[in-house]
């Protein structure tokens, strides 16, 4: 059975999560099912408030040889970080 | 005669009943994803049945607990449906089981929100809120094998028409509750026969199963303590525990 099951990728938005957030992958024949299964296997816990699935066919990652590509030319270009500001004591978060 | 204690007790009989069933599927589901619903399912039914018996036992005022009615009942003082307590036999037959019951169950719950004891409304209440899932997820199951292979088609036919005559017993009225009804504590499950009938018909007409005849003869017995050869086995392995060894904790 498990065989026929296309494989899907869930994304769950927590209580007080402003993002949907990567939380695992399962089987399911259909969107409908697997929201049914995202809710059984991954938010029996009161881990979320949304549950976003995709098939794990429509995604698409960035190839780890192109790390040096995509991410290498900010890190040598320290203009680009914006560390040269004093923050203020009240901001906590940045 | 206590009718309330005795009707809180059948509620809780029904969901202890059903959930040692379906634990019994744990980590042998079709699937894990399956596994893990059913596993899902079966917890939220004890957790209903914690409650009601809670409420049993204090309405009983004769100092047993949940554990002591859940584990020291011997078969004729359960008065589960007799549907529950079914063997689990295929993946089918569970599912169509649970669909026949989660239906009626809804129903219930729907009426029993409206209870006058306010301990009743407030356990109906709260468990509607899974039982509304459980019809969901069991509605669209039987469905999709319904309406899937020639294979499963059949084995959800054979399921639906195995145990349809333990579905009548659901909305059958007895003293106890005929009493519950004019207290205003709780529906005649007479009353709540439409209901099922329409949404059993829904589902099975999508799921391209055939209906057994409406007026064939329905066995009846659970809610009397009157069970079928199953109902010893269940208890004899769910309740081996603390007969063996007496208060045994951990």
């Amino acid at each position: 059975m498990s065989k026929e099951w296309p494989l899907w990728e869930v994304f769950i938005r927590s209580q007080h999560g402003l993002a949907h957030k990567h939380v695992g992958s399962l089987h399911a024949p259909d969107a409908e099912m697997a929201i049914n299964h995202a809710r059984d296997v991954y938010t029996r816990r009161n881990e979320g408030v949304s549950i976003w699935v995709a098939r794990a066919g429509d995604i698409f990652a960035s190839s780890p040889g192109d790390k040096e590509a995509l991410f290498e030319p900010s890190n040598s270009k320290v203009y680009r970080h914006p560390t040269f500001f004093p923050i203020p004591d009240e901001v906590k978060n940045l | 005669m206590n009718h309330k204690f005795d009707y809180v007790l059948r509620l809780a009989d029904n969901v202890m009943v059903l959930s040692q069933r379906l634990s019994q599927w744990c980590g042998k589901g079709p699937a894990l994803e399956e596994d893990m619903a059913l596993t899902n399912v079966a917890l939220d039914l004890i957790g209903q049945a914690r409650l009601w018996y809670s409420y049993a036992a204090e309405l009983e005022g004769k100092g047993r607990t949940e554990d002591d009615l859940a584990f020291l009942r011997d078969a004729h003082d359960f008065h589960n449906f007799l549907l529950l307590e079914q063997l689990n036999g295929t993946y089918a037959d569970t599912l169509m089981r649970q669909f026949l019951f989660d239906t009626g169950h809804y129903h219930y719950l729907q009426a029993l929100k409206q209870s006058t004891d306010q301990q009743i409304a407030a356990i109906a209440e709260k468990s509607l809120k899974e039982v509304t899932y459980h019809l969901r997820r069991s509605s669209d199951l039987v469905v999709r094998l319904g309406d899937g292979t020639e294979l499963s088609r059949k084995m959800m036919q054979t399921a639906l028409e195995e145990l349809w005559p333990f579905t009548g017993e659901m909305f059958m009225d007895d003293e106890v509750d005929v009493a519950m009804q004019a207290a205003g504590f709780a529906p005649l499950p007479s009353a709540l026969k439409a209901a099922w009938d329409t949404h059993v018909a829904d589902v099975m007409h999508a799921a391209t199963l055939r209906l057994p005849d409406a007026n064939s003869w329905m066995q009846k017995g659970g809610k009397q303590g009157v069970h079928t050869e199953h109902m010893g086995y269940l208890l004899a392995e769910m309740q081996f525990l603390q007969r063996a060894y007496p208060g045994a904790q951990w």
